[in-house]
């Protein structure tokens, strides 16, 4: 065993020879882009993203995930184990050893006390951190010296890898930011612009929704990282600007997220200066079946709730056929290109947990007018179907998006010629995605038949994901119209199964549960019908070298390996 | 024997300005432009009977015919989703331009009634103009959003999604654009109020009503044709930003202004996408405001004949 690693090792080293050797610094300087610019460097003051991925270069947690969703050391000598002892049998406790000797970029060492400070300061009773789902079920956190940090949980723990992992649960300096607690936070203006890091890089100057100036931490912990000697993080300006920034007139080296058409992509990558990357997480574009009947002649408090199920969509043949219409494939081609593939699956990602089910990916017309016919919709003269005198009408709702209105055009196309008339709608998405229980037009209302948008889970555990389709979990006029089931589906063996996935510890068997969970929702009931896996599509120039890109963790996670090309 | 054809018949005041109007060349080109884009928008579809929203159900089939370049098949060309921008820019147009004159007609009756009401009695006149301050003051954009929200489900339930649509839209940029011209008009009126011949009109008698219509408004005409051009613009400009916020009409309804904001995402693959509707709303701008400026001189006598 110790041979192999060993070999392992030489074997790593020689491949990467030309940037294990390089000298820190000995790169010059490397231009990134975000199209939505920096506004704090602190990830448990803000929820964006553009926030947290560019905080991370500077501020760094325990443990990362890599491009494949494993669990990466960073701080600490080991990932923390039932086989290890990291993790006690019981599963209520997880002790990380941090890496002796590491320094923060101002010299000082890196203690557990500086962990145990990061929890407090984010579950500070009043403090609004945004990153409190991180911590959650904690009972506390202990330094038991000076490298050793003990969670204990308040129950079994089967996916202890919240807490002090990821990008959105970094460690934090408590000599920095010991007078920054609860509402203090956000009036800590120096601290939250400037942190002190154990990351690749510090903050040189910062310049609020505009740039960041960074240059290598020169206490990093591989003395050969970072290449780059600065960085310079600029923000602002679109998708399309951006990636015409590395792709076009080669100002750029690195571009974030630069979502754009197919047909631009292509035509970008053939001037040759750089590279589109994509890589695919858990974000999934599917169409939502209402449950309840929506209709504007119910009284205002019943529409969209339980007390009326929906006259159609009740019918699992009727959802059925409505997905068996669509054509996969060609929403990938229209919308997404490299960025997408065709899904049937509400969990296409992490490997563990996506079931093997491609049932929908062929589009099957006949067989959905089959399926339509069966359950009572008969076509009439026209060629539009109905039954005992009802026509079959859909209302089709999603945000202003220029992919999602191709999207509900085809859609449309294929549902008509199923003999279902459809009516279109799209709504502003501040106000679709707003939440606000007062306005008619929030995806959590659904006062339409069918709906579509993406979401994705935080994270490589779909647990809580899925524990979102509960049926106590549906959005009404009792709760405000908060709640994850937007569908209203309720079903109680899909209750019990989320509860029997919350008490299973084994990881096959919970892979097993969520597979079948996830089937549950889709090929078994069509109550959500997936459409496109949505990748992360970012841009990097052709001398920009090791860039990985990463969906569980912050894009810029590996910023340390990049180099670049002579 | 008198020579009776050489008597000229009676001319009528309607045939003056027309003849005014003729002498403006400008203003013959643009009513010119003017009809043909109404033909081409209400005729044109019966002559290109392709369907605006017709997608091609074969998947091979719409790849192939998608972002095509102008060709026999498709004279101006198809968009991302393989449909003939020839029969989208008709039926946009449609509703472009019936939503501009519509609207502009609404803000024009309600901006006069209040300018002329205004102008010529003084006691209403504090109030009105603080009303118009008041809508003045207003934001529009928001007002109309929430216009929308409110008013556009019981509509188109009654009405259907897009008749409804139509009508509260139209009426939205109506209720919301008139007080530019009810301030000119006001100003025109008090101006004219103090002139000579009203002086004699009412040393005679002449009740207020008849006034207005026969002394007043007709002196008045000119701005208020100036202003209603205007008007039409910026209404075809209101409803495709309203459309572009998904407060519209329904995503799959072309409109100049959507297909605008559609083909902006391809302004650099496919210009045409972008220059066909922007040459039509600025053509029918454009020629409007020809059209006006024609009017205006024609219809002013002391341009008229000189």
């Amino acid at each position: 065993m110790k041979l192999k690693t060993a070999l392992l090792g030489a074997a790593a080293t020689l491949a990467f020879a030309p940037a294990a050797f390089a000298e820190r610094g000995a790169d010059g300087n490397v231009n990134v882009l975000y199209s939505q610019a920096v506004s704090i460097m602190n990830a448990y003051l803000s929820s964006g993203t553009k926030d947290v991925e560019v905080g991370s270069l500077v501020l760094e947690p325990l443990a990362g995930f890599d491009q494949d969703g494993n669990v990466i050391p960073r701080l600490v000598t080991e990932i923390p184990s039932v086989e290890n002892g990291g993790i006690s049998e019981d599963l209520t406790t997880i002790t990380w050893k941090l890496t002796p000797g590491l320094l923060w970029s101002d010299g000082t060492p890196v203690t557990a006390a500086d962990a145990v400070f990061s929890y407090e300061y984010c579950t500070h009773p009043e403090g609004g951190c945004a990153q409190a789902a991180r911590y959650e079920g904690i009972e506390k956190v202990e330094a038991l010296d000076d490298l050793t940090v003990k969670i204990t949980w308040t129950g079994p723990k089967p996916n202890p890898f919240t807490a002090f992992v990821g990008a959105t649960s970094p460690i934090l300096q408590a000599a920095q930011f010991a007078n920054c607690l609860g509402t203090a936070a956000p009036t800590c203006t120096e601290q939250n612009f400037r942190p002190i890091g154990t990351g690749p890089f510090m903050v040189t100057d910062f310049k609020v929704n505009d740039v960041v100036e960074l240059a290598a931490n020169p206490n990093y912990r591989d003395p050969a990282k970072p290449a780059f000697a600065t960085m310079t993080v600029k923000g602002g300006g679109d998708a399309a600007g951006a990636a015409r920034a590395v792709m076009e007139t080669g100002e750029f080296d690195y571009a974030w997220n630069t979502q754009i058409n197919p047909e631009l992509q292509a035509q970008m990558e053939a001037g040759g200066q750089g590279k589109f990357v994509s890589a695919f997480g858990t974000l999934v574009e599917r169409i939502e079946m209402n449950m309840t009947d929506p209709s504007p002649d119910l009284p205002e408090g019943e529409r969209s709730t339980a007390m009326h199920p929906h006259p159609m969509l009740s019918d699992i043949r009727v959802r059925k056929a409505l997905s068996m219409a669509i054509d996969r494939s060609l929403l990938v081609e229209v919308g997404y290109g490299n960025a997408g593939r065709p899904t049937c699956n509400l969990v296409p990602a992490p490997a563990q947990f996506a079931s093997p089910n491609t049932d929908c990916i062929a589009q099957d017309m006949e067989g959905a007018k089959a399926l339509l016919d069966e359950a009572g919709w008969v076509a009439g003269a026209d060629g539009m179907r109905a039954k005992d005198g009802v026509p079959m009408k859909l209302l089709y709702q999603t945000s202003v998006n220029p992919v999602r209105q191709d999207f509900q055009a085809l859609i449309k196309g294929w549902w008509n010629e199923l003999g279902v008339e459809v009516e279109l709608k799209s709504v502003d998405g501040g106000v679709f995605f707003g939440g606000d229980p007062g306005s008619p037009d929030t995806f959590q209302k659904f006062y339409a038949d069918v709906e579509m948008y993406a979401n994705n889970f935080d994270g490589t555990d779909p647990e809580p994901y899925l524990a979102q389709y509960l049926c106590d979990k549906a959005p009404s006029p009792a709760n405000g119209w908060q709640g994850e089931n937007i569908n209203r589906y309720c079903d109680p063996a899909y209750d019990a199964l989320v509860a029997e996935l919350a008490s299973t510890r084994e990881p096959e068997k919970r892979s097993e549960i969520a597979i079948r969970l996830n089937e549950m929702l889709t090929k078994d009931s069509y109550v959500i019908v997936p459409l496109v896996d949505r990748g992360r599509l970012s841009a990097h120039s052709n001398t920009l070298g090791g860039v990985v890109l990463n969906t569980w963790d912050s894009e810029l996670w590996n910023a340390s390996d990049w180099f670049r090309i002579k | 024997m008198t020579d009776i054809s050489a008597i000229e018949k009676p001319r009528s005041q309607w045939s003056d300005v027309w003849s005014q109007f003729k002498t403006h060349k400008g203003a013959v080109a643009a009513l010119t432009v003017f009809v043909l884009l109404i033909l081409f928008v209400t005729v044109g579809p019966f002559i290109w009977t392709a369907d605006p929203t017709y997608i091609n159900p074969d998947a091979a089939q719409m790849i192939r015919t998608r972002n095509k370049p102008p060709s026999w098949d498709f004279p101006l060309g198809t968009d991302q989703l393989g449909r003939d921008m020839l029969a989208r820019m008709m039926k946009g147009g449609q509703v472009s331009i019936a939503v501009g004159l519509v609207a502009m007609t609404i803000s024009i009756l309600l901006g006069t009634l209040v300018g002329v009401t205004a102008g010529y009695f003084r006691r209403l006149d504090g109030p009105l103009m603080r009303l118009t301050d008041l809508f003045l003051a207003l934001p529009l954009l928001p007002l109309l959003l929430v216009m929308v929200m409110l008013f556009r489900d019981p509509l188109s339930r009654t009405l259907g999604p897009e008749g409804g649509t139509f009508l509260l839209i139209v009426f939205a940029i109506g209720v919301t654009s008139w007080m530019q011209a009810a301030r000119i008009v006001r100003g025109e009126v008090l101006a004219l109020k103090e002139r000579e011949f009203v002086l004699a009109a009412r040393s005679i008698g002449t009740p207020s009503r008849r006034m207005i219509l026969r002394h007043i408004l007709p002196n008045v005409v000119s701005p208020i044709m100036v202003s209603a051009t205007l008007g039409i613009a910026s209404a075809i400009i209101t409803e495709s930003a309203l459309s572009f916020l998904g407060l519209g009409f329904p995503p799959d309804f072309p409109t100049w202004g959507r297909l605008l904001f559609d083909g902006v995402d391809y302004i650099q693959q496919y210009p045409e996408r972008v220059i066909w509707p922007g040459v039509a709303i600025s053509l029918t701008v454009l020629s409007v405001n020809y059209i006006g400026d024609g009017l205006r001189d024609a219809l002013d006598p002391r341009i008229r004949g000189r």
